[in-house]
């Protein structure tokens, strides 16, 4: 059963990689990434490192995130539907 | 071929790690913007991160916390990946800041984050 | 060719500065005419080249993964308690750890006592990390244009104008206890899962949201560029004297005249409370500095 739940996250894992980078949109990219971070956050604490999983969290879902969106904005990403 | 599958499913993070590792890779080469090569990195990143941690989990034990006061070494998971890992994970965030004010600053000087675009435009600048 | 590099050597030697064309910005009608001034026969090279370089992308891409894919199936099988990471330096640390540090969580007491050179070099590396990246977008004289700053300006207007009340009170209700978390995950570092990092980003997170949900300008009138100055460099050089005081009294197993403490309290462990709270007061500094010069360009 265990092994079952981890197969499923790194399903997710490889499907969040994959379609984060082959999306249109650049905003698009960087949610999925910050849903792969989360992801990863559930994967460190089945490997019984929960230091690893409380840094991630806040570092890999919030902090990195927060710094590409305000790129975005700086580099007028976020305006239109498409690319640039 | 049992056996074989047996050990896929056993070894399930490393190749989830080496897969991911190649994802990164892949469209580190051949993404043409640069935020989706920064990802691509980050991906990269924490793929390292996940075979380095799935090499210090061991079956039936818990995490290097001591608990009820049990001393023995047999009781806890390998503490020395999570130490390293942790640093990694800190360390990446500051060197993917480091590269978002690199393009910031490209932007600013060739109005765009295709990587093709700026290099046609810096060759245009030299000759 | 070898002539002019060992002329330029001596030059930069003699400290002959190269001259460097003004800066222009490309115009954007410029570059569409340039675009067309490409002879046929460089875009057909560009094109073969591009197609090239994917082929052999792809090519070393499949590789890499292929020969990892090979190595993993060589490695011991995962969760086998006799892989050969596990030895005796794990022991050493799993069994006498809580004598020697006094730290109930054992990755706090390996990357605060035993590896703690380690982290004071991580901690460097993040501060320079902020160094570079303040060289690089800080809008000092050298770094400025007229057009940006009326962008900014009107930028900062709409968003005073336009700013999200939902945001704003939730901000005001969660802001506490979002840092009194940060707060306790680094004093509970020692004895929970935890410390300076995770503490450090949970904090500076908090920040971040603050100054996102009031505007850059609600920070700046409590954390400026000194207030940053102060703070990380008055950790850095706490950590750095009490590791000194330590390698200096206790190496070689010599006693350091700190005492260890029960384990489990808070005021325990020796050097590691103070050590966790200067990496967490780097960290959070850190994270709030590079969301700061993102979005505003200036402390």
């Amino acid at each position: 059963m265990k092994i079952a739940f981890e197969l499923i996250l790194i399903l997710g894992l490889i499907v969040c990689a994959v379609s984060a980078l082959s999306s249109k949109r650049l905003l698009v990219t960087v949610v999925i990434y910050m849903a792969y971070s989360l992801v990863m956050t559930v994967i460190w604490a089945l490997l019984q490192s929960p230091d690893l999983a409380i840094t991630e969290a806040a570092v890999g879902a919030g902090v990195t995130g927060i710094l590409f969106l305000t790129t975005l904005k700086k580099i007028h990403a976020l305006k239109g539907t498409k690319d640039e | 071929m049992a056996a074989f599958l047996e050990k896929v499913i056993s070894l399930r993070f490393e190749i989830a790690a080496a897969i991911l590792f190649g994802i990164g890779f892949m469209n580190l080469l051949l993404q043409k913007n640069l935020i989706r090569k920064i990802v691509a990195f980050n991906v990269m990143d924490s793929s390292v991160f996940l075979l380095l941690a799935s090499q210090g989990y061991i079956d039936g034990r818990v995490a290097p916390i001591v608990t009820d006061g049990i001393r023995e070494a047999s009781h806890y998971v390998n503490p020395i990946p999570a130490g390293l890992v942790l640093t990694g994970i800190v360390v990446s965030v500051s060197v993917s800041a480091f590269f978002l004010a690199l393009v910031q600053r490209l932007y600013k000087h060739y109005h765009t984050v295709n990587f093709d675009e700026i290099m046609i435009l810096a060759k245009e600048k030299v000759d | 060719m070898k002539k002019s590099i060992w002329k330029r050597f001596t030059e930069w030697v003699d400290g002959v500065a190269e001259e460097f064309e003004p800066e222009q910005l490309p115009q954007t009608q410029d570059k569409e005419k340039k675009h067309k001034t490409h002879s046929l026969d460089e875009q057909q090279r560009l094109r073969v080249f591009t197609i090239g370089y994917d082929i052999v992308a792809f090519i070393v891409g499949i590789t890499v993964v292929a020969v990892l894919i090979f190595t993993i199936f060589q490695l011991p099988l995962f969760g086998c308690a006799d892989n050969p990471a596990v030895n005796e330096v794990v022991q050493r640390y799993v069994e006498n750890g809580l004598e020697e540090t006094g730290a109930v969580n054992m990755v706090a007491g390996m990357i605060l006592d035993y590896r703690a050179f380690d982290t004071f070099g991580e901690s460097s590396v993040l501060f320079l990390a902020v160094t570079c990246v303040m060289m690089l977008l800080l809008r000092d004289k050298k770094n400025i244009s007229k057009e940006e700053d009326i962008q900014q300006m009107h930028e900062r207007i709409i968003e005073k104008e336009s700013r999200d009340l939902i945001l704003k009170n939730v901000t005001a209700l969660i802001i506490p206890w979002i840092m009194l978390f940060g707060v306790y995950i680094v004093l509970n570092g020692h004895i929970s899962p935890g410390g300076g990092f995770s503490g450090g980003a949970v904090m500076g997170a908090g920040l971040i949201l603050y100054s996102a949900a009031y505007g850059v300008d609600a920070t700046s009138r409590f954390f400026t560029r000194n207030t940053f100055r102060a703070i990380t460099s008055t950790a850095l050089l706490c950590y750095a004297a009490s590791k000194a005081y330590s390698f200096f009294t206790g190496a070689n197993g010599l006693p350091t005249g700190i005492p260890l403490g029960t384990p489990g309290a808070i005021f325990s462990s020796g050097l590691i409370l103070v050590l966790d709270i200067c990496v967490g007061m780097v960290v959070a500094c850190t994270m709030y500095g590079f969301y700061i010069l993102f979005a505003k360009g200036e402390f």
